[in-house]
């Protein structure tokens, strides 16, 4: 609390006299200095899948899918690819690309990055998914690829946008190590990092030879300022050109600064509220009650009714207007508009307490009852106050509501053991409908490794019959239809309660530009010189 | 004497078991790491292969064995986070938290010692009242909003020190000229941009501790004054310089002494907040970002480490007494 109180009478007191002092500072157009808020934790791009990790990953090396702003599947180290039969792909690779050694990138390179993804010692959260679908590589010639399936995978290039590649001869033997002393950090980026001190920051270089667009700076310094004030100080002191994670506090008073501009575009990550589904209808669920706090003798939360009454108890614009201070949109769903898979003609999600109370005398709880609604107060923007709004509101519908938030790291493995009856979370989602579906939606199943973030364990054969056909359909059309009807059924059915999708944003001083991305991904190559 | 430090040491070598026991058990209870670590898409074969390769996979005290199995042999685990050496990763970091440390404290003895003995001296003063308020101020400003308040005047504001970071390092014999000057240990006091990015952050964390300084150093010389020995030397017509100089300020040292070693050690465990809101990359930020990721082996080394250094605080501090005061013998504590 304290901390709060310091951050807004420093901002408040800063912005006041900023103007002046960004005016006064020269921007060179020779280096740039960046300020991330996440640490990150390794230059090694297959140790741990890390957003942190990923975007600095992404500045050294390149995947041969890339994304581009807005998720979209765009040409990387690879020109083209298409399916040659149902299980194989074929990926033409990009000619006359170099390693930051000077090495020449071919088959081969992509061939060693795949064998390496299940081969890191010690990976917290490794990246041997991605390789685990493909049976065999093919090596058609230095510049083309094919990749074999066991059985039909539409998802490989989706998977690609996910893996770096690094140089075989390089990284023939590295560890996580060299990859941290930037003996083994060689890439095809356009930025080669030059120094390297772990949770402090690295320093990029431009890499001449690269094959497309030239690296807008002689340097980049990429520093990681973990505290959210110090990060916004930092930025209006002037010693760094652009921040990322604003904090919503600070947006206000930025806006107004005019030596500051914002980029800011809507991300992947939804925030939702998890229900029990574990208890089936006739059993107690641990964190509800009835009104005298007695055990109800049921799970109320089996019965879709009482799901979409609290649903509609919740009014999101409120939530996003007030408490996130307009920095995410209200969802109804788990991907904003425009990514594969976005349901388009589903019902939004209203705010309607009339309705909602109407629906739960409907389902037999004219009194409503009582319910804990657990979260984390260290881990999503905003999410202890969020929680304490939700519970008021339904505590309006007659759903009396008690909040509890703690530490990320109690709270996580607590949900996963499915503690909780009502519970706040988030997920941030690859460009791609089947992913929040195959890993939130679908029933827990071991061998399928479907489900691995169902906390609630909801559980819908219809929707798994949806997923299941999706994952073996190779025309991307069908696929797509099947997704977006997968989800429509899950969220017709209160799979989850979505609330709001956040928009990613990042502050740059006045003379420089940046490409906000949906992937919250922070990379030196965004950074550009203010056209003037 | 001997006897006195073998049986610090054994007493030392316990209290560091205990401590890693307490920890390792404390962080298992907290939560799972691998469930904080891993990728949330991760699926089951991927989770059980993340436990087995951060070997959670087995029973607590067998894990608990392998920990001091290693830890005999000098090595306390790698980080679950980094995959590098977890007292690397510390020894890494310690000059950055060390400097800033002993600047503060340096900065603490240089503006508290002659402050509090003036106002000690001279208790009715105007200046000494002065003194003495300010003195409150420094105890009951919060060191983040002095921190931020910092930042703003002289960063944002006028723009004199840099806002964060660490600025250029070098190490000892780089600065010599022995060898270059980005190997070794890395200190930021050798060099200019180095000192204008230290400063900020050493006054902030000083700030309390002159307070502090100032306050004991004043309760001492006013009680010593009246203590008969001095009414002695000065009727005995030695200069006041004397007397305040050698026989108030060697007494009045021992509680002084006492305290700063423990700030001393304190701001150098745990400097967390001005750590993290100069940004500065010490240890202290390294123990905070383990917590919440819950890098057991970091934060057991760190913890082992500072028990370590605790002691040897205390130790120190015995042993200055001992040199100020000839009636504290150590032989006599230690049998």
């Amino acid at each position: 609390m304290k901390a709060n109180v310091g951050r807004r009478l420093a901002v408040a007191a800063t912005v006041a006299v900023t103007g002046l002092a960004l005016s006064a500072a020269q921007v060179t157009a020779q280096t740039a200095t960046m300020a991330v808020g996440a640490p990150v934790t390794s230059l090694d791009p297959h140790y741990h899948q890390l957003s942190p990790n990923n975007a600095v990953a992404d500045t050294i090396f390149e995947r041969l899918v890339n994304t581009d702003n807005r998720a979209r599947m765009v040409p990387g180290l690879a020109t083209e690819w298409r399916v040659v039969e149902p299980t194989v792909w074929e990926f033409k690779l990009r000619p006359n690309v170099r390693f930051h050694n000077g090495n020449a990138f071919t088959a081969e390179d992509v061939a060693f990055t795949l064998a390496r993804l299940p081969n890191v010692p010690n990976s917290p959260s490794s990246f041997a998914a991605y390789s685990r679908p493909i049976a065999r590589v093919e090596i058609v010639d230095p510049l083309t690829i094919r990749f074999h399936t066991t059985a039909p995978y539409p998802l490989l290039p989706l998977d690609m946008t996910n893996v770096r590649i690094i140089d075989k001869e390089t990284a023939e033997n590295a560890t996580t190590d060299d990859f941290n002393a930037l003996r083994a950090a060689v890439g095809t980026g356009s930025y080669r990092a030059v120094s390297h001190r772990n949770g402090d920051r690295i320093e990029f270089e431009r890499f001449d030879p690269y094959w497309g667009e030239r690296a807008p700076f002689q340097r980049v310094n990429y520093r990681m300022i973990t505290n959210d004030a110090a990060r916004t100080a930092a930025l209006l002191a002037g010693d760094v050109d652009l921040i990322d994670q604003v904090p919503t506090s600070d947006l206000t008073n930025l806006r107004r600064n005019a030596g500051v501009r914002l980029y800011e575009t809507v991300g992947l990550r939804l925030v939702f509220l998890g229900l029990d589904f574990m208890r089936a209808a006739n059993e107690n669920s641990p964190f509800i009650t009835d009104n005298d706090g007695k055990p109800l003798g049921r799970n109320p939360l089996q019965d879709v009714r009482v799901r979409q009454a609290l649903s509609m108890a919740i009014d999101r614009r409120a939530i996003v207007e007030r408490i996130m201070e307009g920095a995410a949109v209200p969802a109804n769903q788990f991907l904003p508009e425009g990514v594969f898979g976005y349901v388009a003609n589903l019902a939004a999600a209203t705010y309607d307490p009339d309705g909602a109370k109407r629906l739960l005398t409907e389902a037999g709880y004219p009194n409503g009852f009582r319910i804990t609604l657990n979260g984390p107060n260290d881990r999503y923007i905003n999410d202890s106050r969020i929680i304490q709004a939700i519970g008021q509101m339904w505590t309006r519908i007659g759903v009396r509501t008690a909040v509890e938030a703690q530490p990320w790291t109690t709270f996580v493995g607590r949900a996963g053991r499915q503690e909780y009856s009502a519970f706040l979370i988030g997920w941030g989602s690859n460009p791609d409908g089947s992913h929040p579906l195959r890993n939130i939606m679908a029933t827990v199943n071991r061998d399928r490794g479907w489900g691995s973030s169902n906390r609630g364990r909801y559980s819908n054969p219809q929707v798994d019959a949806l997923l299941l056909q999706s994952l073996g359909e190779m025309d991307e059309a069908k696929r797509e239809q099947q997704v977006i009807e997968g989800m429509r059924v899950a969220m017709t059915d209160v799979g989850v309660i979505p609330l709001h999708i956040q928009t990613n944003i990042w502050a740059a001083r006045r003379g420089f530009e940046f490409t906000a991305r949906n992937d919250e991904l922070t990379r030196a190559q965004d950074l550009r010189p203010a056209a003037r | 004497m001997t006897v006195y430090l073998v049986r610090r040491l054994i007493q030392a070598l316990f209290v560091v078991l205990a401590m890693s026991l307490i920890v390792f058990v404390g962080v298992y209870a907290i939560g799972d790491p691998v469930e904080i670590l891993i990728s949330p898409d991760a699926d089951q074969i991927e989770r059980e292969r993340a436990v087995k390769a951060l070997g959670l996979d087995l029973p607590l005290w067998e894990q608990y064995l392998v920990f001091l199995g290693n830890a005999v042999q000098g090595n306390l685990g790698r980080s679950f986070v980094f995959n590098e050496p977890a007292l690397k990763l510390i020894l890494q970091r310690m000059p950055a938290t060390l400097e800033l440390a002993f600047g503060a404290t340096f900065l603490a003895l240089l503006v508290g010692l002659p402050l509090g003995l003036y106002a000690g001296l001279r208790p009715n003063a105007q200046a000494s009242k002065t003194i003495m308020a300010g003195s409150i101020l420094g105890f009951s400003l919060p060191t983040f909003w002095v921190g931020l308040m910092l930042i703003m005047v002289f960063a944002v504001q006028l723009g004199w020190l840099p806002s964060t970071g660490r600025g250029e390092t070098c190490s000892v014999l780089g600065f010599v000229g022995i060898t270059s000057c980005s190997s070794g240990m890395q200190w930021s006091f050798l060099t200019w941009d180095g000192l204008a990015h230290m400063t900020m952050p050493t006054v902030n964390l000083a700030l309390f501790k002159i307070s502090l300084v100032i306050r004991l150093t004043r309760a001492g010389v006013r009680e010593t004054m009246l203590m008969d020995y001095v009414k002695f030397a000065r009727a005995k017509g030695l200069s006041p310089a004397r007397v305040t100089f050698v026989h108030v300020f060697k007494n009045i040292m021992i509680p002084v002494v006492t305290v700063v070693g423990l700030e001393l050690g304190s701001t150098i465990a745990f400097s967390v907040v001005t750590e993290s809101v100069f940004a500065w990359p010490g240890m202290g930020k390294l123990i905070i970002d383990s917590i919440n990721v819950l890098d057991r082996p970091v934060i057991v080394a760190y913890l082992m480490i500072i028990v370590l250094m605790f002691i040897t605080i205390n130790l120190v501090v015995d042993l200055t007494y001992s040199m100020l005061d000839p009636r504290v013998r150590l032989e006599n504590k230690g049998t």
